[in-house]
């Protein structure tokens, strides 16, 4: 039955999130983009509150609450907060979910209890590459068989590396397989060089480029072992979770410009009775509404069981352009406040481009 | 209700009901009624009057989606033709104000036409004049009040005036009509009044020839010493200088918007889709696949365009059912509703013009439909409040500001 209200306990979940989000992150938002690093404080607090853990399968000591739009909402607050910040807390759902829907029963037993346990633990994806004509459903990385091994050559960037143990989760193509798959690969596996990253956006997320140089791991470190892995369905879930979090930074953005126009005089009287800032305003509010219906619809979708290609790449298409329209548009409303580091649009906007680039800053 | 986009089997009812209302007896007098303009579609107003208006088959006893489905039931009658569809006889926004601002003795003796009436009736609202559009409360239309008579004598002219042929001209119909009692009181003076149809001083002047949309009476009707009974006006005649608390006069009108906006919207929705469906189609037999998994760099531009007026599409949908949704629980969703009009507004203009480009001399020809629906779909940005007066109003509500301090 049609419906658009989250229940009490989402709406408790919110509340939660967002006062959080306002107490711990917010604060430490510029300091860990001009650092580019993120608080580990920051990320010790998130993960008691079990933003991620609560997903994860309770024989794992998750949570077992796994349920893609109650992530898109806790998700937004989080991105609402900085897109940095929440990539951080959000990436030991970039290993915990792909292990959670395809791991071995080995791979799980191995995994998932430090995802869920007192301490941060961060994941890595390793998807994207540093090429133009980079496709998620083609990559160039590959991943030959050789008797029980697995060789992995190629080039991965935008990789998030945070301080932590765990493997890196690299996407490549298996012949073999007839589709890309996923491989567990140790941080410091032979073979691979870890260069760090500087970018445009999320300057605070530590990102790496990664060279595998023939890196060699067992058949048993390949996610799903001879079954494999679904990517489509990850990269579906990875485009739902970016989207979430795009209209989540267009809610930071469209707030910022809204309570600056009513503060900031010029010409006698509060910007925001100007109908040019006014009716900009009012098109941020509609297409920030717009692309969170849509990433509902996808979220939806999911929790289903059923395909969401179609409806997760429409929303996270969606909430990009919004993300940057609302971000742009917090730039232009502060004007030179608008431009300079003091404050938070030119970050915004940055990010915002920023997150383009990424397919997946967490899973739902 | 929690968040959900699975519709209910009621709901999937009517839509495939509606649907093939729209395929078998729309779409087949579509183009004759649209080069036709100003012929009465006998047929298809006797096939709603006699069988369309029973409403879709469905198990009462199950949950439905409540005005979600009058959404549904809009805009596949409008994927079907919106022309058609505003010819429809129904008391439409006639009876939109009857039911906000009437008595229930009002509601019970105007309405019972659309009850009883063995031939079809049409209801309307008269507001715009030739001076006054969105900003209604400068209408100058007047009525003054005969003690000894106990009769509102109305004049004015209004121009715009959807299904203002039907319901000024067929027995059993009425023409809400917006009017001034005390011109100095601003909208404190504004009311409705019902004008039944055939009442001596009211006068259907002309018909306007319409970019589109073009099956519906679009009417000018003058009304020159038009004499109507006290129990007309509906709700109080207290004239109010301020703001009030419970009058139903210039409030009550407007909350009527409130409740039709999602249904306007809705329509938008139906023409916008009937564009894009007519696409996909075209190039489904053209070979021409939409890749929702390839990267941004590999898309056609075609692609690219598709996808982006699949999500606006969806985006305006879903934004009309969600005000929509609010309205049935009886949340005020003046906020959500004029967002819903003002993106399905805009969203369906943009996706019937850019279908017409993409589908160059195809999407020219009156061979098809194409060229129609963009003309049909521009109205929707337009009537029952313009995008801009949309805006002005989200604008309001999200800054938290009154009309004097934003206008």
């Amino acid at each position: 039955m049609i419906g658009f209200d989250p229940t009490d306990e989402q709406a408790l979940i919110v509340e939660t999130v967002r006062g959080f989000v306002e107490n711990e992150v917010r604060p430490r938002s510029r300091e860990c983009d001009e650092a580019g690093a993120l608080a580990k404080d920051v990320l010790s607090q998130a993960h008691e509150l079990g933003l991620v853990a609560n997903g994860l399968p309770e024989e794992h000591g998750g949570g077992g609450q796994r349920n893609a739009v109650t992530s898109c909402l806790i998700i937004e607050e989080l991105a609402w907060g900085d897109l940095a910040l929440a990539a951080g807390i959000l990436s030991p759902s970039l290993l915990g979910v792909p292990i959670a829907d395809f791991g071995t029963e080995a791979q799980q037993k191995e995994l998932l209890p430090s995802l869920c346990s007192d301490a941060f633990e961060p994941g890595c994806l390793a998807l994207v590459e540093p090429r133009f004509d980079f496709d998620a459903a083609e990559p160039q990385t590959s991943a030959r068989k050789d008797g029980d091994e697995y060789v992995l050559v190629g080039e991965k960037c935008l990789v998030p590396w945070l301080d932590g143990s765990g493997p890196a989760l690299v996407v490549a193509s298996d012949e073999a397989a007839g589709s890309p798959q996923l491989f567990l690969v140790p941080r410091a596996a032979e073979g691979l060089s870890v260069k760090p990253e500087a970018n445009l956006g999320l300057a605070g997320l530590p990102t790496v480029e990664l060279s595998l140089d023939g890196v060699r791991i067992n058949e048993a470190a390949k996610l799903g072992g001879a079954s494999g892995a679904d990517l489509s369905q990850l990269i579906d879930r990875g485009r739902t979770a970016a989207a979430a979090a795009a209209v989540g930074l267009a809610r930071a953005s469209f707030e910022l410009s809204r309570d600056y126009a009513k503060e900031r005089e010029a010409f006698g009287v509060p910007i925001a009775t100007k109908q040019a800032i006014a009716f900009k305003l009012a098109d941020m509010a509609i297409e920030i509404d717009a692309a969170r219906l849509l990433t509902w619809e996808a979220a939806f979708t999911l929790d289903q069981g059923q395909k969401a290609t179609r409806e997760a790449r429409l929303a996270f298409d969606k909430a990009r352009r919004t993300a940057i329209q609302a971000s742009d548009g917090a730039v232009q409303v502060l004007g030179g406040h608008g431009y300079i580091r003091d404050y938070l649009p030119e970050m915004h906007l940055r990010n915002a481009a920023g997150l383009q680039s990424y397919e997946a800053l967490g899973f739902v | 209700m929690p968040i959900d986009f699975e519709l209910t089997p009621n709901s999937l009812l009517a839509r495939d009901h509606y649907n093939e209302i729209a395929r078998e007896r729309m779409r087949p007098v579509s183009r004759e009624a649209d080069t036709r303009e100003h012929w009465l579609p006998d047929e298809w107003v006797d096939f709603w009057w006699s069988q369309g208006r029973m409403g879709a088959p469905g198990n009462p006893a199950e949950e439905g989606d409540g005005f979600v489905t009058v959404c549904i039931q809009a805009e596949e009658l409008c994927w079907g033709d919106a022309g058609l569809y505003l010819r429809m006889p129904t008391a439409a926004l006639g009876g939109s104000a009857v039911g906000a601002a009437g008595t229930p003795e009002q509601r019970e003796k105007f309405m019972a036409p659309f009850q009883d009436s063995p031939h079809p009736v049409w209801g309307a609202m008269a507001i715009t004049e030739p001076g006054a559009g969105s900003d209604a409360a400068a209408i100058e239309t007047t009525a003054d009040w005969d003690d000894e008579t106990e009769e509102w004598i109305l004049n004015g002219i209004k121009i715009f005036c959807t299904a203002g042929e039907g319901a000024s001209q067929v027995e059993g119909g009425f023409v809400v009509v917006w009017a001034t009692i005390d011109k100095e009181a601003g909208r404190g003076g504004i009311k409705s009044f019902v004008v039944p149809a055939k009442t001596a001083g009211m006068e259907l002047v002309g018909l306007e020839k319409k970019m589109g949309i073009r099956a519906s009476d679009t009417a000018t009707l003058r009304f020159d010493n038009c004499r109507v009974p006290k129990g007309n006006l509906l709700g109080s005649a207290e004239v109010r200088k301020k703001k009030p608390g419970g009058d139903k006069g210039f409030k009550g009108a407007m909350a009527t918007f409130d409740a039709s906006r999602p249904i306007v919207a809705a329509m938008a929705v139906g023409v916008g889709r009937a564009s894009l469906d007519f696409l996909r189609e075209e190039l489904q037999r053209q070979g021409v696949e939409i890749r929702y998994n390839a990267p941004a760099h590999a898309l056609s531009a075609i692609e690219r365009d598709v996808m982006e007026m699949e999500a606006e599409l969806q985006a305006a949908r879903l934004l009309t059912w969600r005000s929509a949704q609010m309205m049935g629980q009886g949340k005020p969703n003046s906020l959500e509703a004029s967002m819903a009009k003002a993106k399905a507004g805009l969203a369906v203009t943009q996706i019937t013009q850019r279908a017409v480009e993409i589908l160059g001399p195809l999407g020219q020809s009156k061979k098809l439909l194409i060229e129609k629906w963009m003309r049909d779909a521009k109205i929707n940005d337009i009537f029952e409040g313009t995008q801009q007066i949309n805006q002005l109003i989200v604008a309001r509500r999200i800054l938290d500001y009154s009309s004097s301090m934003l206008r």
